[in-house]
């Protein structure tokens, strides 16, 4: 497949790339844009490493063809921070040293923001529900638990 | 490609017939030389462990690789202690590869970090180099000042006379300490007096491992690297026959294909162009020598072998004369599959040839073995191979790799193009998980007999299975033919039993590659015996607390653990039941790993269909003075659910050669919805740490299963558990 220009929106700010358009956003932030926070761990939408929020939603972005993020709002951990919720995450993590080996927190973080910009207030049920589909190969688990439970007090 | 510098050719490693092995002499003088040269003139480098710069900022050279296990956070907070540092003035840098002054002082002249040894190796050598930078400080604050030592306290990064109400900062102070000569003795602290030590310290790494910045293998990029993808043979033992590589070049981005010895490596700008470039190769394999096994059929040859009489590693009294008169006797075997590592970032490495030698960059976990593999290749000299040891995301012992397959493969690729630029290999999931160097499957038969009044008389225990020391660095391990680390947990039994043989059989020709997976031999010893002598509890009528301490007497520091675990979990009061139809159990489990102690209480309901989850995990741990408390509980909460994964599903299994696994659909880690609440209580100690990453590991497979065995009656003796609950 040959190459096209795509202008993606990457942490509110506008980026254009050259790539094929069946490329993995996943690549294309890592190897095009070297936003490297996003990681790599299966490739199949079974690890959750790779996660990032396309209007608001989070998505597998191993899984997800860069053609398909074209007009839509993406943010990585790079950008996360930025907001309210994203900040609260980030300073409940660091406050519990959540982090072990640390490849798969970036995932984590992404998801635990998009379940609590949906859910404030989020029972253990919601997070085994939102948070299933991120493994964590150091079994970080308890503290991820934790953590969501802080932030969540945290933006009450 | 560069000469060999001529000289250096008294550290060499001799390639033995059963792998490599290490004969090194270490020329101090160079790396004394090379330390000068990089330290700037500025800043204070009393030793090869610290830097204190103008800025006030104390770098720790941390020589260990972190890999999640806090070991950056633990090595700091010793010197910082000894230093009198302030914690928020403290950083960690990773130390480069140079065995003369980063050698593991457990493993002999090696860097490397593994055996849960981190913080043990280096508990006096960092107290020593904190001290010495203190001192010099303190000589340096009595110059300025020109008061006796003894009235200048250090707190805080700061040093003080409070008569005077002088104060100075380590970093007003840097360069006037750097002149100071280095103190031939120290004094240490006493523990008393600590201050960091024992306390809750942040991590250092967490800030830029949950912002995204913190920087692995995989973000590696280099002016012109090319990305490299291979296509790996289907089975073990196979090689490539022959290529087309025309499918592959055709792909816009992909910029070469080449012939390995592991397979063909497809190289391109990026990563996701090299994967679909491998996709597209057409290789024929030449399976002549490939790998036919299938893991049932291995079972049954393992099984057959337990028949006859192994090496011994253990023999006291006569065991076979005491089975015979025994009143009662017992006989169990179990089953262990091979085990992946799958760390979260699958094995990957940058390597890139210069005028001078090479640089490589990659979670090292074994420096000064993968700078001879990489050196043996390209023809340099071990010290010619720079190696800048980053972040792990995860090893459990996969990255410690025997032979150094992911490293040298890159280093072929990088060669088959002549050097011609810096190649980043990059294994995919399937790679990684198909890639070998697994924890071994074992067989472990067990018999026991009893006496008249239920006291455990005798006691065999025979084990099956691949050597993970053969062909690695450690074969010193293997001693008449037993591996140490295939019979560890279980020659060291630490029950008093009069009678007793512990036997082992090595089969060397499966041609798996197995390597070290987190807790190594115990593993699989911690769950045969700790499950076997529960279940004899049960036969000889015994609560299985009480008949484990009343045979652990010579043993305190297991009954130590075991005694506070079971308080802490209440075991002397009833478990709460479960709501309708729920079954629910409790078991117990102890063991050394490491020099460690822990002992684990778990709690498991099992539902009518047989479905089970583990409810909670209490744990007690003695693994002597706690460096910091947090990263402990972090390393016990972290060991349960990697052990707890293992025990519940995780197999790699073979069927006529080709490993069944692939990625995390059948090769399926825990996730959080499994995963236990864990509590953690420590045995307060003054003997020097031992280590923490890998023996909270060993007893909870045991642990969950006697809890299973608690509600249901029924002794799961194969692992993963799986589905054998709900038949
Ligand atoms: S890499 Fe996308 S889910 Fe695993
Ligand atoms: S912190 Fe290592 S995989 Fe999650």
């Amino acid at each position: 497949m040959g190459h096209f220009m795509i202008t993606l929106n990457i942490n509110g700010e506008e980026k254009s790339v050259a790539v094929a358009p069946d490329t993995p956003l996943l690549w294309v932030l890592r190897d095009t844009l070297q936003l490297t926070g996003t990681k790599y761990g299966c490739g199949m939408s079974l690890c959750g490493a790779c996660t990032v929020h396309m209007d608001g939603q989070a998505v597998r972005s191993c899984s997800t063809p860069v053609s398909a993020a074209a007009g839509a709002k993406v943010i990585t951990i790079e950008g996360v921070g930025e907001g309210v919720t994203g900040k609260a995450v980030q300073q409940a993590w660091q406050g519990l040293d959540v982090v072990q080996c640390g490849y798969c927190q970036s995932g984590q973080i992404m998801s635990a923001v998009a379940l609590l910009d949906g859910n404030r207030t989020p029972t253990d049920a919601d997070i085994d529900q939102a948070m299933g589909g991120n493994l964590c190969r150091c079994a970080t688990y308890v503290r991820i638990r934790a953590a969501i439970h802080d932030a969540a007090r945290s933006l009450a | 490609m560069t000469r060999p510098i001529e000289n250096h050719s008294r550290r060499r490693f001799l390639k033995g017939a059963a792998g490599l092995t290490l004969a090194i002499y270490f020329p101090w003088s160079f790396a004394q030389n090379a330390a000068k040269r990089e330290a700037p003139a500025a800043t204070f480098e009393p030793n090869a462990f610290l830097r204190i710069g103008e800025d006030n900022a104390v770098t720790v050279i941390a020589k260990h690789l972190e890999m999640g296990q806090g070991t950056y956070t633990g090595l700091a907070t010793i010197v910082a202690e000894e230093l009198d540092a302030d914690w928020s003035q403290v950083r960690v840098e990773s130390a480069p590869a140079d065995a003369s002054r980063y050698n593991n002082l457990n493993w002999g002249p090696m860097q490397g970090t593994g055996g849960s040894s981190a913080i043990a190796n280096s508990w006096e050598q960092l107290r020593q180099a904190g001290a010495a930078a203190r001192a010099m400080l303190v000589a340096a604050a009595v110059q300025r000042w020109q008061v006796p030592a003894d009235s200048i306290t250090v707190a805080e990064g700061v040093l003080r006379h409070t008569a005077s109400g002088r104060q100075a900062s380590f970093g007003e102070l840097a360069r006037a300490a750097a002149e100071q000569p280095v103190p031939e003795q120290v004094r240490l602290k006493k523990p008393s007096d600590f201050k960091l030590i024992g306390q809750r310290l942040a991590r250092k790494d967490s800030a830029e491992k949950t912002n995204g910045s913190a920087i692995y293998t995989q973000d590696i990029h280099l002016p012109d690297m090319l990305t490299a993808v291979v296509a790996h043979p289907p089975r073990f033992g196979a090689m490539v026959a022959s290529y087309d590589a025309e499918p592959a070049l055709a792909i816009d981005g992909v910029v070469e294909v080449v012939a390995i010895p592991t397979g063909v490596a497809v190289l391109a700008r990026d990563t996701w162009t090299a994967k679909r470039g491998r996709d597209a190769l057409r290789v024929e394999w030449n399976e002549s020598a490939a790998l036919r096994l299938s893991s049932a059929r291995a079972f049954e040859q393992f099984r057959a072998l337990a028949e006859t009489p192994g090496n011994v590693a253990r023999e006291e009294g006569d065991s076979e004369a005491a089975l015979g008169s025994a009143a009662r006797t017992l006989e169990a075997e179990y089953d262990f599959p091979y085990l992946a590592h799958a760390a979260m970032e699958p094995m990957n490495c940058v390597i890139r040839l210069n005028g001078e030698g090479c640089d490589t960059w990659f979670g090292a976990q074994m420096q000064t073995h993968d700078q001879a593999v990489l050196a043996e290749l390209f023809g340099l000299e071990p010290e010619q191979v720079r190696i800048h040891t980053l972040y792990a995301g995860g090893s459990f012992g996969r990255r410690a790799s025997k032979g150094g397959d992911y490293i040298l493969e890159t280093a072929h690729i990088v060669k088959a193009i002549d050097g011609r630029a810096p190649v980043k290999l990059v294994w995919l999931r399937e790679d990684d998980m198909q890639g070998g160097n697994y924890r071994p499957m074992f067989h472990h038969r067990l018999r026991a007999g009893l006496d008249a009044q239920g006291q455990l008389v005798a006691w065999q225990h025979r084990l099956v299975g691949q050597s993970v020391a053969a062909g690695s660095p450690f074969e010193g391990a293997i001693q008449n033919g037993i591996d140490a680390t295939s019979v560890e947990g279980a020659a060291n039994l630490p029950y008093a039993i009069p009678n007793m043989r512990v036997d082992l059989h090595t089969p060397g020709d499966i041609g798996v590659p197995v390597q070290w997976w987190r807790a190594v031999g115990s593993t699989h010893t911690a769950f045969s015996t700790e499950c076997f002598i529960d279940e004899l509890a049960q036969a000889a009528g015994q609560d299985p607390v009480a008949w484990r301490l009343a045979m652990l007497e010579a043993h305190p520091r297991h009954a130590g653990v075991l005694k506070l675990v079971a308080e802490k979990a209440g075991w002397s009061q009833p478990l709460e039941s479960g709501k309708n139809g729920e079954r629910r159990g409790r078991g117990v489990a102890v063991h050394e790993a490491f020099g460690s102690f822990v002992a684990q209480v778990a709690e498991v309901t099992v539902e009518s269909d047989g479905r089970y989850r583990v409810d909670r995990v209490v744990c007690a741990v003695d693994c002597g003075i706690v460096v910091n408390p947090d990263v402990v509980l972090a390393q016990v909460e972290g060991g349960v659910g990697f052990a707890l994964s293992a025990a519940m599903n995780e197999a790699i299994t073979f069927t006529d050669g080709n490993v069944d696994q692939s990625n995390f659909h059948d090769y399926s880690p825990l996730r959080i919805a499994d995963m236990p609440r864990v509590e953690l209580h420590i045995v307060p100690s003054t003997a020097a740490p031992t280590g923490i990453g890998e023996p909270p590991v060993a007893p909870l497979a045991p642990a969950v299963v006697n809890a299973l065995a608690a509600a249901t009656g029924k002794r799961v003796r194969r692992l993963p558990i799986g589905q054998q609950l709900s038949g």
